[in-house]
């Protein structure tokens, strides 16, 4: 037997570009600051703001020292004020970003939802022709309403198509601009409302309520409308309003303490941050405010807001906040094979010749048969005899009276008939003298059938190289040819293989670094199933999956206390979506199959599964970050202002005073304006998300608690200090 | 006197190693003991005949609701019957004459004692009968630690339990912390005492003629029995007014040392049950590495802040040695304070109100880090453990998962239990404190005035609602104000965060567990031991920074 090795490179008929390895997102731009600023103030309104605790009472602070500051008036005292309420001008400013991106691709969807016009037919019956129409403004359409929509046409609302077949174009969902079918029945019956059908006629059953279409609800969800808090926003936020209490507390506490401080130094003059009745207000309020963490309380929401803006950048929408955080925390991921793992279609990867069969001659044979095969696999056939056997490219239109034997379910094979040797054999050495050449290639039952039928013995080495082929979780198809009245003769076999996509196996091993387990879920039989998840490198598969395999699968790994993401497009697919913690639809799939998810891929691309679990974890990541980062800042702000205050009452304390800040009000003032600008520096952050480096939680937590754990310990201190030569320069402030 | 100052850097660091060595040794079979109370399904002959005395159904589980229920109801109980002896004590026998504990003071005691704090704002020798003594405060010294231990399981369970309604039994739990653990342990520690010179007797004492000609009653009474539960139980509340410096109760060097010791051993022990009930003794292993580097840099920095002070010539002339016993010279002095504010104990050997500024500071701060380190017994594993579900929160976002400890997810509901927990002892401290300071009455309890004064204010109110005990001494906290404030502190510090641990424990043990993977937050290497002692640390710190600024900072900076 031999064994040809013909490991050129499969060709990859949809070759996608390797994904980048860091999740980016949009860049911020600078205009968007200035159109922000609007909804900014409005957020001033202290109903709105109620709902933030933190900034919440730094709006109360700034609004008692205002009222000091109109009672004692000072330099100093109105730069607190000023900065007090830029501070939570900044805060606002970072939310109504985040917002205002969305609110762009909103507008942009509105305009896909024109007024139209529907065609309603009355009594519809599969079949039935010649109902009567009305026209109906699309809004009032109603759930199971049956509509007509032609070539040319708006679909009016979500549905089914239950009868034809059309071209779609739902660019305006996609951003997508090439058309894609949509027929009744099957997993591709589902349209959108507001896309335009471009041939053909559709008749369409509506499967919304008016109002709740997914135009609406994607509308709604960019915009950030219904947005709710997550639970970990929740938790993070009873956390923050805990440190916010014991911050009050401990600058409330202070000023008894300060009284009698200052009472028992009797000596020690009054100035504008300690008199006689303790701390001034105003001092008291900017302590406070540069404790509370103010960073994180200023950025939370717009780190959510901007997570799940990130997700509808790569054309995904999730229906909510919740399933963005739990795809963070996903620790299986069930993978469809068929175009997520591998590319869609098998490829023809190696020519295994039969007893006395040169190479060369199956390459033609299996070149021949192939020629009129359009599908991938029969035009793999093709590449493979030219790259790896040297066989000049053929058109199939070069033999003129070739009789292309076509592939049907019955026969399960196909092939060609040649009169007078075709042109394989051009210098006429042919022994059979230009007889009638047939060749066949197809399943090895059906072909090796033929062979016999037509006198023609197959050796041992055929079935050795099917068995060998079939181990290997490849699929075998025989090429046998005949030769004028000569017996048939089997040549040998194409080894078709499930061509796994570049860079699977390293993407998974990356996976299998942040501790998620990948299963891969096939309908092949367990034998290739085996050799193909062993190829890619996932942990591990299901075979022969039925509907109910893969429920079961998602049960039993959620008993054992892990979080299940899958992606699936079928109406059978829909309650295993509606179970797993992330379901991801896929646009193109069947309407069941989007309501039970709780995410759509408009691309309709199952590999963005492992995306959307990256931007879950970058989100957690960020607030987590963040939060360390607004806490650990807080080292620096008390050797400001801690010193600042007491240092006239124990000259000792001025050893605090580590920073050599010039006076106690610029000390003061520093520290508040450091707390303001550092959150409007961290909105770029808090919208792109921290750098994500997929990783195991070591190695991502001592980097994160590094850079963000003592570079906000860092930070302040140089940024204080830088804030305080500046501000010795401004006569009249110390 | 001499030799022991010279020799402290060496002696001192002797001691801390042998300490720590013991404990290594100790901690194993001990914790194995106390995990083994905890789960085993058999009850002794003396606990079926208390069960069925008291009318309880020992294999019944309870909810936290329940569990949090029958603390209270236990603890109220102890406070009114504790309060009652003391009232009637000129009525009942063996009260050496002494009349009945006024009001405020009796209810100041009945709470310190039943909240294991042990702040005792009378002199033991002049004030408590050997009834009162024996049947008051000794057996509160063994029930209010059996308490802290059981509330310990509970949160333990709930960590270790999955898909679980129930924490365990409370009375069980009570039960036999206290005939397993607490007795047989306290026995062999007295006896231990006892080698070393501790009294144990019944008398009402004797008089002695002075040097100086004067006359001087020397009470004795069951010193070694109350002195081995008393450090033991990490209650703190001598015998004698004088406490650990009394030559009675602390004789000599020895019993010094192994008074640290027993102070240490349970709280230490503690961590092991967690890492046995939870089938990873790595995580118990983290927590007591955690403790233990807190331990070590408390007794470290009050070493250091005491010798420090005493350099040549203030030494010679016996500056930093002001309050500390001859007996013990610095090192022994220091590590006991340290080791006495670092557990909840409150016992102590010399006069912490006479350390140099710093060293008084250090002590302050120990308290201050919520008595984790290793804390109370029971309650300093619980608070570390609510400080480890904090950390695990902020820690955990950072590695891209909503939050997890143990295979249990941290959410709104266990955050809010934690963060109230946190709360409530600041609080406590800071809103007495300064209520205190703003008064003139309260002011004028203090002894100095100044920054110092301020410390022994603060020292008072950090120790009470810490459930501490010690006292800064210098403040006369003998007074209506203070013994009814200090006792709400005491009795708010302890029965608040009990209850909110049980909610936490309950909430807990009602979750699945979730998968461990390469992607969940590790919780037991050195990277989390580091995280866990930095939020301790800086949530302390940023608490508590201004008022420790105005006090022991201004006064050590001046």
């Amino acid at each position: 037997m031999t064994v040809l090795d013909t490991r050129t490179d499969p060709v990859l008929p949809d070759h996608q570009p390797h994904p980048p390895r860091r999740v980016g997102g949009g860049l911020l731009d600078p205009r968007l600051l200035l159109t922000s600023l609007p909804d900014a103030l409005r957020k001033l309104d202290p109903r709105t703001l109620w709902h933030n605790p933190v900034m919440f009472v730094v709006e109360v602070g700034s609004v008692l020292t205002t009222v000091l500051a109109l009672v004692h008036p000072s330099l100093f005292a109105w730069s607190i004020v000023v900065w007090l309420w830029l501070t939570v001008v900044f805060a606002n400013l970072a939310e109504a970003v985040a917002e205002g991106r969305g609110k762009a691709q909103a507008q942009a969807l509105r305009q896909a939802r024109e007024d139209t016009v529907a065609r309603r037919v009355v009594g519809w019956t599969p079949g039935a022709t010649g109902l009567e129409e009305q026209a109906v403004p699309a809004a009032e359409l109603r759930r199971g309403d049956v509509v007509v929509v032609e070539a040319g046409q708006l679909v009016p609302g979500d549905g089914d198509v239950v009868e034809g077949i059309a071209s779609v174009d739902e660019s305006a969902i996609t951003g997508e601009s090439a058309p894609v079918i949509r027929e009744s029945g099957g997993d591709r019956s589902a349209v959108t409302g507001g896309t335009r059908v471009l041939s053909d006629r559709i008749v369409v059953r509506i499967t919304q309520e008016p109002g709740a279409s997914f135009l609406d609800r994607m509308i709604s969800l960019v915009e950030g409308a219904s947005r709710q808090k997550t639970p970990n926003e929740i938790a993070l936020n009873i956390l923050l309003a805990a440190l916010t209490i014991v911050f009050l507390l401990a600058v409330a506490t202070l000023q008894p303490l300060a009284i009698y401080s200052r009472a028992v130094q009797a000596a020690a003059g009054s100035s504008a941050v300690l008199d006689a009745d303790g701390v001034t207000g105003i001092v008291l309020v900017s302590l406070l405010v540069c404790l509370i963490p103010t960073t994180i309380g200023a950025l939370l929401s717009a780190i959510g807001i901007a997570g799940m803006d990130r997700l509808v950048q790569r054309n995904v929408l999730a229906m909510s906040g919740r399933a963005v955080e739990a795809a963070g925390d996903v620790s299986t991921l069930l993978l469809d094979k068929t175009g997520t793992i591998t590319l869609g279609n098998r490829q023809a990867v190696d020519l295994v010749t039969a007893e006395d069969v040169e190479p060369q001659r199956l390459a033609e044979a299996a070149q021949l048969s192939s020629l009129a095969d359009e599908t991938p696999e029969g035009r793999s056939v093709v590449v493979l005899a030219r790259n790896g056997y040297g066989l000049r490219a053929r058109a199939a239109g070069e033999l003129a009276d070739a009789t292309w034997v076509p592939f049907t379910a019955q026969t399960r094979m196909s092939g060609v008939d040649l009169p007078g040797g075709g042109g394989s054999d051009p210098e006429g050495t042919d022994p059979t003298g230009g007889g009638l050449l047939q060749v066949r290639k197809g399943a090895t039952a059906s072909v090796l059938a033929w062979v016999r039928q037509n006198g023609g013995r197959p050796g041992p080495r055929i079935g050795e190289a099917v068995d060998a082929i079939s181990a290997a979780g490849g699929t075998p198809l025989v090429v046998a040819e005949r030769r004028g009245d000569a017996p048939a003769e089997a040549l040998g076999v194409i080894h078709l293989k499930d061509v796994v996509k570049p860079g699977m196996r390293a993407r998974f091993d990356e996976m299998r670094r942040m501790g998620i387990r990948t299963v891969m879920i096939t309908g092949d039989n367990p034998v290739t199933a085996k050799a193909i998840a062993e190829e890619a490198g996932v942990d591990d598969f299901l075979a022969e999956a039925t509907p109910e395999d893969k429920m079961a699968l998602i049960k039993a790994e959620q008993a054992g206390g892990r979080l299940v993401a899958m992606t699936g497009d079928g109406t059978n697919d829909a309650p295993a979506l509606a179970q797993a913690d992330v379901g991801v639809a896929m646009n193109s799939g069947t309407s069941a199959a989007k309501e039970a998810g709780n995410m759509v891929d408009l691309d309709s691309d199952p590999t963005k599964l492992i995306e959307i679990v990256e931007i879950g974890k970058q989100l957690l990541i960020t607030r987590g970050a963040l939060t360390t980062f607004s806490i650990a800042n807080d080292i620096a702000k008390y050797f400001a202002i801690i010193p600042a205050i007491f240092a006239v009452v124990y000259p000792g304390l001025g050893a605090l005073n580590v920073m050599r800040l010039h006076s106690p009000e610029t000390a003061i003032l520093a520290a508040v304006i450091f707390n303001a600008v550092v959150i409007v520096a961290l909105v770029p952050l808090a919208l792109r998300g921290v750098r994500y480096v997929p990783g195991g939680a070591s190695a991502m937590l001592r980097r994160n608690l590094l850079v963000y754990g003592l570079g906000g310990v860092v930070a302040p201190f140089v940024g204080i200090k830088i804030i305080d030569l500046l501000l010795a320069l401004v006569p009249g402030l110390s | 006197m001499s030799t022991g100052l010279m020799s402290t850097p060496l002696a001192g660091t002797t001691l801390v190693a042998a300490l720590v060595l013991l404990l290594v040794l100790v901690h194993r079979p001990l914790g194995a003991h106390l995990h083994r109370v905890a789960t085993s399904e058999r009850d002794l002959g003396v606990e079926r005949f208390v069960y069925r005395l008291v009318g309880v159904d020992a294999r019944a589980e309870q909810s936290w609701a329940a569990y949090a229920r029958s603390v209270l109801a236990f603890s109220a109980v102890s406070v009114l019957l504790l309060y009652a002896l003391l009232r009637a004590q000129a009525v009942l026998p063996l009260s050496l004459g002494f009349g009945g504990v006024e009001p405020s003071q009796a209810w100041n005691t009945a709470i310190s004692f039943v909240t294991n704090t042990n702040w005792q704002s009378y002199s033991g020798e002049s004030t408590m009968g050997h009834l009162a003594q024996m049947a008051g405060l000794a057996v509160q010294n063994f029930v209010s630690a059996a308490v802290g231990i059981a509330v310990a399981f509970a949160l333990i369970r709930g960590l270790a339990r999955a898909s679980s309604a129930t924490l365990g039994n409370f009375w069980v739990d009570l039960v036999r912390v206290s005939l397993r653990v607490l007795l047989p342990l306290a026995f062999v520690a007295a006896l231990v005492l006892l080698a070393t010179g501790v009294v144990q007797n019944l008398s009402s004492g004797v008089d002695a003629t002075t040097l100086a000609g004067g006359t001087q009653h020397l009470t004795g009474g069951p010193v070694a029995s109350q002195e081995a539960i008393k450090e033991l139980g990490t209650n703190g509340g001598g015998f004698y007014n004088a406490n650990s410096a009394h030559p009675f109760e602390n004789p000599s060097g020895v019993s010094n040392a192994f008074e640290i010791f027993l102070i240490l051993v349970i709280p230490f022990s503690l961590p092991r049950v967690f890492g046995l009930m939870t089938g990873d003794t790595g995580q118990g292993r983290a927590i007591a590495l955690t403790m233990a580097v807190l331990a070590l840099a408390g007794v470290a920095l009050a070493n250091l802040a005491l010798a420090q002070a005493g350099g040549t010539v203030p030494g010679a002339v016996g500056a930093a040695t002001e309050g500390v016993e001859t007996r013990f010279g610095i090192s022994q002095s220091a590590t006991f304070a340290a080791a006495t504010t670092l557990t909840s104990t409150g016992a102590v050997n010399s006069f912490h109100d006479s350390f140099p500024a710093a060293g008084g500071g250090v002590v302050l701060l120990n308290m201050m880090l919520g008595e984790v380190a290793p804390g109370g017994v029971g309650s300093g594993l619980y608070g570390l453990l609510v400080l480890a579900v904090i950390t695990v929160f902020v820690a955990g976002l950072m590695v891209g998962r909503t939050p997890e400890y143990v295979g249990k997810k941290i959410g709104g509901r266990e955050i809010k239990f934690a963060s109230l927990y946190f709360l409530v002892t600041p609080a406590l401290v800071l809103v007495g404190t300064a209520a205190a300071m703003a008064l003139p009455s309260a002011r004028a309890s203090m002894l100095n005035s100044g920054p110092h004064g301020l410390s022994e204010v603060l020292y008072a109110y950090t120790s009470a609602a810490n459930n501490n005990g010690s006292a800064f001494a210098g403040l006369s906290a003998n007074t209506t104000w203070y013994n009814t404030t200090l006792g709400l502190a005491m009795a708010f510090g302890r029965f608040v965060p009990v209850v909110l641990v049980l909610g936490l424990a309950g909430s807990l043990a009602a979750q699945g567990r979730a998968a461990t993977t390469a992607g969940t937050l590790p919780t037991r290497g050195p990277l989390f031991v580091g995280m866990l002692l930095a939020v301790t640390v800086v949530l302390v710190a940023l608490t508590y920074l201004p008022a420790l600024a105005l006090g022991p900072l201004a006064e050590a900076l001046s």
